[in-house]
């Protein structure tokens, strides 16, 4: 910081500020975007070259409990995807699962400069915020599990909705998380109490609870939205990866009511079943999920694309990872935190030739074609779910270049392909614009952060400068410089600098005297002391906190 | 002529050398041979500091010294002959495609993990791991031939998915654990739990052995391949007398935790197997 800089006759992609491919200068000062900047500035000549914010990642799995464990089952993948230091930047190691350092070099070498890391118990906040805080380049949050929550189910149940919100910001808060998120309401406690058991309907009993999902979800759409979060509520639907399952996701998004709520990968919630056969045999429901986000702008969804090739299964749906693992035969993992949620994790491999995986793969692409609204309908692979992130590159050709995608459609399995409307819809192709929208203006926008994802006055120097060219993988792989807080940290494609990236969290007011519901229950169940569980502020120095307002703002345009 | 690297300064602490194999060196001089990077220790360093180098490289290397501690001698390679005058350290010949490393001494723990081809021939014992899958992979030596003439330790072709290993004298525990396919063949000894977890493939000892309660014993039968595998063996060198490839052979079935589709057999000589 504390540079100046002017990048001139780049064409600028600023869909937040309406800017289309123009070609005007774009000035840093002080790890701002500015009006102008003195003449002696430093000059970037991005003659030939896009210039866009830095992409932001709503949506992916880097840091906590969970991704060490997925990176200690898969040693192999470290072995053989060695990162190694150089002069600015550390060593780590790859694989779906990278190390940390590796992992914010990754990013950043694709032109990504922010990243919100989808799922950590409370528990976990401590290890997550260290793992993040090595996490270089990336200015990063993570969202609280919650959905699950043993004392939020209690007060729901007892209906001391008052106290439940209360509690709600009091974890948000003392976790120093980003955003609440909701997996597979009322499963874990299926999960834990009778074997192989799972939700299968939004008005399910929940095991233990006069509560059903259907209430759970409305609940916390509801107290997200009255705290103002910056991103209300974040939700992994019930029944993921099932037959049928977009009946379950429409009923949950009715559910919001005209109140924003954000459902995650909603391609793993898209899937139909073909009638008179088994449930086991999905076939594509995009057309409803899409029509359905279409028409609701109080929704906003991420994608989670699956890509070919290896991957990690990595959720804190429980049962989902059981599912997973009957197909894999492999290695995996089960875990079970407490009162406040579970875990699954096994490596994944996606074949184009096997119906299933074809179908999910497609049914991807759909949702990105079929959706009107680039600003609530964004990009993700819930890395490393449905893919890593370093496929990002490969999807966003994917959405641009319909030759590449009838070759690649050539590939897959064609009976999944009878079971979608991808070819009905592969005229579109995404423009450098709408790119620019779901990867960066419109994720940023989503996670209500003000100062990314544009490159107005006042926003954070958060800027890549892509090289143009006809192959749109090629040209999003290797940005030719990555600018992060004004810090030139890429620079005609190598690394210059390293950079620490901050922490972003919210912090919810709320009541003080909620402490005195919750200690009691921290008394009796859980394995750590009350006073020992918030998370102080030594481990967010540096951060920044997002205000949070009495009246959350609309999702769309 | 080939190349000959004749160790002068033993190494104290292991020496990663993966730049010794024919396909690295092919083309180099001695001089350009000598000023290669290995990795000693932590540090970088040239192969002149421990090896006086001579010769030209034409696909065959000779070794001569106690390469105990020198690590990953032939990872990788493809084609061409590497000959070790003396003993061999750790992860000799690690996933190589093709060609032919010979020990004339002894090896250490890993000898061909996750090879794919080729030949490793040892003429003295081996260490653990020997054709195994490293920790965390599912599969471990997927084709090629792992000869040993002394004994192997634990854990032989552990995740073995096709191949062949043969070890003249008696081998550790676990021989063949979660094996997919392939063969091992012990001349001597086998240790405890053969072929735990194994789903394929087969196991073969010229003495009964303590197996697991999950295998089963199936019949007593002269196995046809038996009467290919073995005088091929004679031919590489190994000691078969004539009444091992003859037979008849007990067969024991296992594991049972897998389907019992793999087999253990085990030279019939009057003597019970035992259940563990």
């Amino acid at each position: 910081m504390g540079s100046s800089l002017r990048i001139v006759n780049g064409r600028v992609f600023d869909p937040a500020n309406g800017v289309n491919g123009a070609v005007q200068d774009v000035c840093i000062q002080d790890g701002r975007i500015v009006a102008d900047v003195p003449p002696d500035a430093r000059k970037i000549d991005a003659r030939g070259q896009v210039v866009m914010p830095g992409g932001v990642d709503i949506h992916c799995h880097i840091a906590g409990p969970k991704v060490n464990l997925a990176r200690k089952v898969q040693p192999e993948d470290h072995r053989l995807d060695v990162h190694p230091r150089t002069r600015f930047t550390r060593s780590g190691t790859g694989g779906t699962v990278p190390s940390t350092f590796a992992t914010g070099y990754r990013y950043a070498a694709m032109g990504y400069t922010s990243a919100m890391e989808a799922a950590v118990p409370p528990l976990g906040a401590r290890h997550t915020l260290e793992e993040l805080h090595d996490t270089p380049v990336l200015d990063k949050g993570f969202f609280v599990l919650v959905g699950n929550n043993v004392l939020l189910y209690r007060l729901l149940q007892e209906g001391r909705h008052e106290e439940f919100r209360q509690a709600l910001a009091w974890w948000i808060s003392v976790t120093k998380a980003y955003a609440p998120k909701l997996v597979n309401p009322g499963a874990d406690e299926m999960w834990k109490g009778h074997r192989n058991a799972n939700i299968t309907a939004l008005d399910q009993k929940i095991d233990s609870f006069d509560l059903t999902p259907r209430k759970v979800i409305a609940a916390f759409i509801e107290a997200g939205n009255e705290l103002g979060l910056p991103h209300p509520v974040h939700i992994h639907c019930n029944n993921l990866g099932h037959s049928g399952n977009y009946e379950t996701t429409l009923e949950t998004m009715r559910l919001a009511e005209g109140r924003r709520a954000h459902i995650t990968h909603i391609q793993f919630h898209s899937y139909g079943s073909v009638a008179g056969k088994s449930r086991d045999n999905p076939t594509s429901r995009a057309h409803d999920i899409a029509e359905f986000v279409n028409t609701h702008p109080n929704i906003s969804a991420d994608v989670g694309a699956v890509m070919f090739g290896h991957s990690t299964s990595m959720t804190a749906d429980a049962p989902l990872a059981y599912m997973l693992r009957q197909f894999s035969h492999g290695k995996w993992v089960n875990a079970d935190t407490e009162h406040e949620s579970g875990c699954g994790i096994l490596p994944f491999t996606y074949q184009d030739r096997n119906y299933t995986n074809a179908l999910q793969w497609a049914i991807g692409l759909e949702l990105f074609l079929l959706s009107k609204d680039p600003w609530r309908m964004v990009f993700s692979t819930d890395h490393p779910n449905g893919g890593s992130f370093m496929s990002y590159p490969r999807l966003i050709r994917l959405l641009m270049d319909r030759e590449f995608r009838k070759e690649q459609m050539a590939k897959v399995n064609q009976k999944a392909l009878e079971h979608c409307s991808l070819r009905d819809c592969q005229q579109r192709e995404y423009s450098l614009y709408e790119i620019a929208i779901i990867t960066r203006a419109a994720p940023a926008r989503l996670l209500g952060l003000t100062q990314k994802g544009h490159l107005g006055a006042g926003a954070d120097a958060d800027v890549t400068i892509y090289d143009e060219d006809d192959d749109k993988e090629r040209m999003f792989s290797t940005p030719r410089y990555v600018i992060k807080d004004g810090e030139l940290i890429i620079d005609d494609h190598e690394f210059r600098a390293d950079h620490e990236g901050r922490i972003l969290h919210v912090a919810p007011d709320y009541d003080p005297e909620i402490e005195r519901v919750i200690q009691p229950f921290f008394d009796d169940f859980y394995t750590i002391r009350f006073a020992n569980y918030p998370v102080d502020d030594r481990y967010v120095r540096g951060g920044q906190i997002i205000p949070t307002t009495g009246q959350a703002a609309p999702a769309g345009r | 002529m080939s190349l000959e690297l004749t160790l002068h300064t033993a190494p104290t602490v292991p020496l990663e050398a993966d730049i010794l194999s024919p396909a690295r060196l092919g083309g180099l001089s001695a001089l350009a041979a000598a000023k290669l990077t290995v990795v000693y220790g932590n540090q970088p360093a040239e192969l002149g500091e421990f090896f006086k180098v001579a010769g030209a490289a034409n696909g065959e290397l000779h070794l001569t010294g106690d390469l105990s501690r020198l690590k990953q001698i032939g990872a990788g390679m493809g084609e061409g002959r590497i000959v070790v005058h003396g003993p061999a350290g750790m992860h000799l010949g690690a996933g190589m495609t093709g060609g032919e490393i010979v020990v004339e001494g002894d090896a250490g723990d890993w000898v061909g993990p996750e090879m794919s081809g080729g030949r490793i021939v040892i003429k003295g014992n081996a260490g653990h791991m020997i054709g195994s899958a490293y920790r965390g992979s599912a599969v471990g030596i997927r084709g090629g031939e792992i000869l040993v003439f002394g004994s192997a330790g634990n854990e032989v072709g552990a995740g073995m998915r096709r191949g062949l290993i043969a070890v003249g004298g008696d081998c550790g525990d676990f021989a063949g654990v979660n094996m997919l396919a392939g063969s091992i063949i012990v001349l001597g000894r086998l240790g405890w739990r053969t072929g735990a977890g194994m789903k394929r493939g087969t196991i073969v000892s010229m003495h009964p052995a303590e197996l697991l309660p999950t295998f089963s014993y199936a019949c007593n039968y002269c196995p046809p391949f038996i009467r290919l595998y073995l005088p091929y063996l004679s031919r590489l060198g190994l000691p078969v007398p004539d009444a091992q490839i003859a037979g008849p052979y007990q067969r024991w079935c296992g594991d049972a935790i897998e389907l019992n589709r793999g087999e253990v057999l085990f030279l019939d000589t009057g003597e019970a197997a035992l259940r563990g």
